[in-house]
């Protein structure tokens, strides 16, 4: 798979980010190659949520500029990032506790109606939401809310995913849902770009990696090769592929 | 993947319904139960139990904007009180020029009075309400020391204009004439205008109830109050909703001020601080945020206070903060607490 010559759908140029008084990003250079799965790697702290999170417009670039699609987004208001077609799932999933998995759905379909086709075929991934669709969201497991936060990303076509950590505390099985539904969604055209820190996972769903350190990429390549490469993994990650089987 | 469905899926079937919480609404009818013995007469009991709703929900009426106001926009809006008493000033107003339809002794002309008091003060209380989020709340939102010592300073400064508007005397505000005196059903007493009270909050609390669970629009509201930023994500511009809410909030405490004021058969400019301790006793034993939580609380607050009037007057001032302490030891949150991101 040539994912490295693809064309971006969203590149990130020298892109600072301070919080209060902290500098978090230091120059983020990335680009997503559209229509594949491009994972973003990286020790705690390394700046991926705060990657995704400037790419949403959650917390405001200070410096440097977002291209989706060819125009700079850098500075627009979240909500305004989000209606180009772009969904974002938090590593706190940020669902809605107190609404139900049919109201969390509703309200993640901002085109329209819900799609009964297509909530079929994410049924077809995550069953367990058909099965309590109208039980009080904050009553889910762990592993069923995750997939309600995904679910809701994927309720309406969209052009770009960021999601932030999907696997963090789910159980294998789930996880393998989750690979599939991914590798559903990049068949379907849809950009994804995935934090992760579990390498097991990223290498069996990644096309394209990044590995980001003190606020930069200090790596990016095809994901195949950083699996053939153990020496780089150590480097880049501090393990191996091996220490995670 | 064209066919289209409003909310539910075709494949969905005989899926379990989410369970509710029932216990904290069995706290009314536990009450007034209890307190049946305590008065001692049934047709006084009747009679203060009717008074305690109308009381209850005229409370509701003033805090459910405020607690979807703490809910959605974490802020905590001591001058709250201002709208109360501007509803109440601009009600007397109208009702006053209306004297030919309060005097009139046809029910339909009196309850229209009533009608253009009501919506008056709504529109003037809701566009006030707009200027002071602008101009007071927003520059100190995220700060809550600074936004309680802002909105209280917003809410002097508003009482002195009203001072200077409407003048230091309090203001009787005569009921219209249909409304005056009570309906006598064996051996009950029922004020008229407490009846309409009730009438008037339970429309406005099913009406709230119909927005917020069967429309996008009180989705989104429920849903900001929980995590406005995931709202945002979801592609919602958050600050329209702000300040629609923030209106609503201010119209209905309008509203509420106009009825308290006709409850009260007269209007002081202390009128938004006397209920402001009420209204924040409400919106806390009911969950902050929470529109049911808040429709009991009034509830259970106007009951209390009329049953405790009644059976110790001495005791009445605490009743209140008593009901609260109790609530909060069984449930610190409230008793339908919302979920915050």
């Amino acid at each position: 798979m040539s994912a490295a010559a693809a064309e971006p759908l969203l590149a990130l140029e020298g892109v600072h980010t301070h919080i209060g008084p902290y500098h978090i990003l230091h120059g983020v250079d990335l680009a997503v190659a559209k229509g594949r799965i491009t994972m973003l790697l990286g020790r705690n702290g390394a700046g991926k949520t705060t990657t995704l999170r400037t790419v949403m417009g959650l917390w405001q670039a200070s410096a440097g500029a977002i291209h989706f699609d060819g125009r700079n987004i850098a500075g627009l208001a979240t909500p305004d990032v989000a209606r180009l077609d772009i969904a974002y799932v938090p590593e706190s999933m940020g669902i809605f506790s107190d609404l139900t998995v049919r109201e969390n759905l509703f309200l993640a379909a901002r085109k329209g109606p819900l799609d009964s086709a297509r909530l079929d075929w994410i049924f077809g991934f995550m069953p367990a939401l058909k099965t309590f669709w109208l039980q009080r969201a904050g009553l889910l497991s762990g592993g069923q809310k995750q997939m309600l936060s995904i679910a809701r990303a994927m309720v309406e076509p969209r052009r770009l995913l960021l999601v932030d950590e999907p696997s963090k505390g789910l159980a294998p099985v789930i996880i393998q849902n989750l690979i599939v539904a991914f590798k559903a969604l990049r068949a379907e055209g849809v950009t994804i770009l995935l934090v992760e820190q579990n390498f097991n996972f990223a290498s069996m769903v990644g096309d394209t990696v990044a590995v980001m350190d003190n606020g930069r990429v200090v790596h990016a390549g095809v994901m195949a090769d950083l699996i053939a490469d153990e020496a780089l993994q150590a480097r880049l990650l501090g393990l191996s592929l091996d220490s995670h089987q | 993947m064209s066919t289209t469905t409003p909310i539910a899926p075709a494949t969905v079937e005989d899926l379990p319904a989410a369970p509710r919480d029932w216990m904290p609404l069995l706290l009314i009818p536990i009450l007034i139960l209890l307190a049946l013995p305590l008065v001692g007469s049934f047709p006084t009991w009747a009679t203060l139990t009717i008074a305690g709703l109308a009381m209850g929900l005229i409370i509701f009426l003033v805090a459910s904007g405020l607690t979807l106001v703490f809910g959605l926009m974490d802020v905590m809006n001591f001058g709250h009180g201002i709208f109360v008493a501007l509803g109440a000033f601009v009600g007397v107003t109208t009702i006053s020029a209306l004297g030919g339809w309060t005097a009139s002794s046809s029910f339909a002309l009196n309850l229209a009075a009533i009608g253009c008091a009501g919506l008056a003060a709504a529109v003037v209380a809701g566009t006030v309400g707009v200027l002071f989020e602008r101009i007071v709340v927003r520059p100190v939102y995220g700060l809550h020391l600074k936004q309680i010592l802002v909105t209280m300073g917003g809410m002097i400064v508003a009482e002195q204009v009203i001072l200077a508007l409407w003048g230091p005397e309090a203001r009787p505000m005569m009921r219209p004439a249909s409304l005056q005196g009570s309906f006598i059903f064996a051996d009950i007493a029922v004020e008229k205008f407490r009846l309409l009270a009730v009438c008037l909050g339970l429309t406005i609390f099913a009406a709230m109830s119909l927005l917020l669970n069967r429309t996008k629009l009180g989705l989104l509201i429920r849903a900001g109050v929980q995590d406005r930023e995931m709202v945002e994500a979801m592609g919602y511009r958050v600050r329209f909703l702000f300040i629609g809410v923030f209106a609503a909030g201010s119209a209905l405490a309008g509203l509420g001020g106009t009825m308290f004021g006709l409850y009260q058969e007269m209007v002081t400019t202390a009128i938004g601080a006397q209920m402001m301790v009420l209204i924040f006793i409400v919106i806390i034993i009911g969950g902050l945020g929470s529109v049911g939580g808040c429709f009991v609380g009034a509830l259970l607050v106007g009951l209390a206070s009329n049953y405790i009037g009644f059976v110790a007057p001495k005791v009445n001032l605490f009743s209140s903060i008593l009901l609260m302490v109790l609530i909060l030891l069984w449930r610190p949150q409230g008793l339908f607490p919302v979920a915050k991101r």
